[in-house]
């Protein structure tokens, strides 16, 4: 277990460096300048001098990138060129919105995909299964984002179950939570999909091996033996799906949050690629890779705990 | 008499014809009795063990006869009445001891099952009960073994390990389907002997299903001989090794193992 927690931590810290730097460097490709952005069209020559040497700009890129990191390493994410204060104070608040919609994206996740995919199981062949896997289909083909507008019309114009308009954490933890149910819901959907094909999958698979043969013969019901006995090991794959699916949810976030007027991280993301204000782009990019890989390795920690048999490898 | 078995037959309608697995198969056996049923793979032997254990999973097999159990027709039963029976008064072991235990839960906890599923005994003295079934299958060092995983074992200590899980609720009747194939020639021997225990000490009555009829002669004194589903032979067991009157029974013995065929039967175990 330690060689496997020293393993994560490496393969943690190679992997912010490559997502920082690939970052950086992309930054470097693309057309555009932060001085424009910020200084505007007018500004002379001078005034642009003195403004890439306060920010560091006229430093070799790969000076740039080690004095980045370097500063990184110690808590320091550097300031915002476009909104003038240091980039932890602006994301922070920003941050924990986007977090608590993948999270919240996450649970519905787990609470629409395990029931539906033992549903459809248990009923494999018959109309109950035959009806979601249509729904299963068209759930899985639509973007969260369209999907995201269908909510909102649906469920804040018609049935008015809540108003189209950001709710913040500081409006009360319930209403905050009310309303990031509904863009959680449209980052949930196509992943529940997948999840319920997939756990249909496996726990058809388990039904017929011959461990379930014996826990009839010991008396269990079809349901008992399906909690019993079928699920944990069906859900040893659907663990790893989820996994992976982590960075997906929290893209899509990203994504649903503009449909949603969520101040997140996402509407902060797009204008700071357009002013070319890495430092607060790298600080993104680098969190979700932080956050990404750790729930890898809490994934990893559970599948093993789920299965015995991967333990001692 | 124990079990009473009438016209037991299984009938699959999976295809464009119905299959006959088994046709009108009839059994008597008394309590603490030893019987054999001795056939080639497909003779369904497995299929009437299975039939009478109400464990066809298949929703195109269609099951009808009589099996009575100490009078109750297990046959006519509902699924919940018939849960009843199930890893109580009967309980089966199979062939596969690899694969038949649940890879994900502990030895201890699938030898205890069948008390929990049936409620039986507070839950303080399953342990006690459930130690002691794994000491009566053979399972030396019960205690140590309670929290291993089923991969961690050999095949022969699953299957002692399947053993104590059907005898933990002290049954009338084992089932023992093919338990000893799987298994290299010297664990095949010492299992056979722990069931041969199992019967004298328990007064467990053994309905044991083989391909091998010396493995059956090891063990039953009394034989049935299966065939396309039907009996085609019955009696005592060294009656039938004698003077076997169906030349497939004579064919069965004739092609016990052989020496060669022992040890190229050992790569499994």
């Amino acid at each position: 277990m330690a060689k496997a927690i020293i393993k994560r931590v490496l393969l943690l810290i190679g992997t912010l460096l490559l997502v920082t730097l690939l970052a950086f460097f992309a930054f470097s490709v693309i057309p555009g300048d932060p001085t424009e952005a910020v200084l505007g069209m007018d500004a002379t020559d001078a005034q642009i001098a003195a403004f890439r040497e306060r920010m560091g700009l006229d430093l070799p890129l790969w000076q740039r990138y080690l004095k980045w990191l370097g500063e990184f390493v110690t808590g320091d994410f550097g300031d915002s060129f476009n909104f003038h204060m240091p980039v932890a104070q602006l994301l922070l608040p920003k941050v924990g919105a986007t977090l608590t919609l993948a999270a919240l994206a996450f649970v519905l996740i787990v609470v629409l995909s395990i029931p539906l995919g033992l549903l459809c199981a248990r009923f494999a062949g018959s109309w109950p299964d035959k009806v979601l896997t249509v729904l299963d289909q068209l759930a899985m083909s639509v973007p969260g984002f369209v999907l995201g507008i269908g909510i909102m019309y649906l469920f804040a114009l018609v049935l008015r179950w809540f108003r189209p308009e950001y709710v913040p954490l500081s409006a009360g933890l319930l209403p905050h939570l009310w309303y990031m149910l509904f863009p959680a819901l449209a980052v949930a959907i196509p992943k529940s999909a997948m999840t319920v094909r997939l756990l249909r999958g496996s726990v058809l698979g388990e039904l017929g091996q011959d461990y379930v043969r014996t826990a009839y013969s010991k008396g269990r019901s079809r349901s008992s033996v399906l909690w019993g006995h079928v699920l944990r090991n069906a859900m040893i794959p659907v663990v790893t799906f989820l996994a992976m699916t982590i960075a997906e949810i929290l893209t899509g976030s990203i994504v649903v949050e503009q449909v949603f007027g969520v101040a997140g991280v996402g509407r902060i993301l797009v204008t700071s690629i357009g002013n070319r204000d890495y430092p607060v782009v790298q600080a993104i990019v680098a969190l979700v890779a932080i956050v990404v890989v750790c729930c890898n390795f809490l994934a990893d920690i559970l599948y093993r705990v789920m299965d015995p048999r991967i333990d001692g490898r | 008499m124990m079990l009473d078995i009438r016209d037991l037959s299984v009938v699959f309608h999976d295809g464009p014809q119905p299959f006959t697995a088994v046709d009108r198969f009839n059994l008597q056996m008394d309590a603490g009795e030893v019987v054999g049923i001795v056939g080639e793979s497909g003779s369904g032997k497995s299929m009437t063990a299975h039939a009478l254990m109400g464990i066809i999973q298949s929703p195109y097999a269609e099951v009808t006869g009589k099996a009575l159990f100490d009078g109750t027709d297990l046959l006519s039963l509902s699924p919940r009445q018939l849960r009843e029976y199930q890893g109580d008064e009967l309980s089966i072991i199979f062939q596969e001891p690899m694969t038949s235990l649940d890879p994900t839960m502990r030895v201890g906890r699938q030898v205890e099952e069948a008390l929990r599923v049936h409620g039986k005994l507070p839950p303080a003295e399953r342990k006690a009960r459930s130690l002691a079934a794994m000491r009566l299958a053979g399972l030396p060092d019960p205690e140590n073994l309670w929290d291993a995983w089923p991969h961690e074992l050999s095949g022969g200590m699953r299957q002692r390990v399947m053993i104590a899980a059907a005898l933990v609720l002290r049954p009338k009747l084992l089932i023992a389907d093919e338990p000893t194939t799987a298994l290299d020639v010297t664990i095949q021997a010492q299992i056979l002997e722990t069931l041969k225990d199992i019967n004298r000490t328990e007064g467990v009555a053994i309905l044991f299903i083989s391909h091998d009829l010396a493995v059956v002669r090891a063990l039953c004194p009394r034989v049935l001989v299966m065939k396309e589903g039907r009996i085609v032979e019955s009696g005592p067991t060294e009656d039938i090794f004698r003077t076997p009157r169906e030349d497939y029974t004579r064919l069965l013995i004739s092609s016990r193992p052989t020496r060669t065929k022992l040890k190229g039967g050992g790569v499994h175990g």
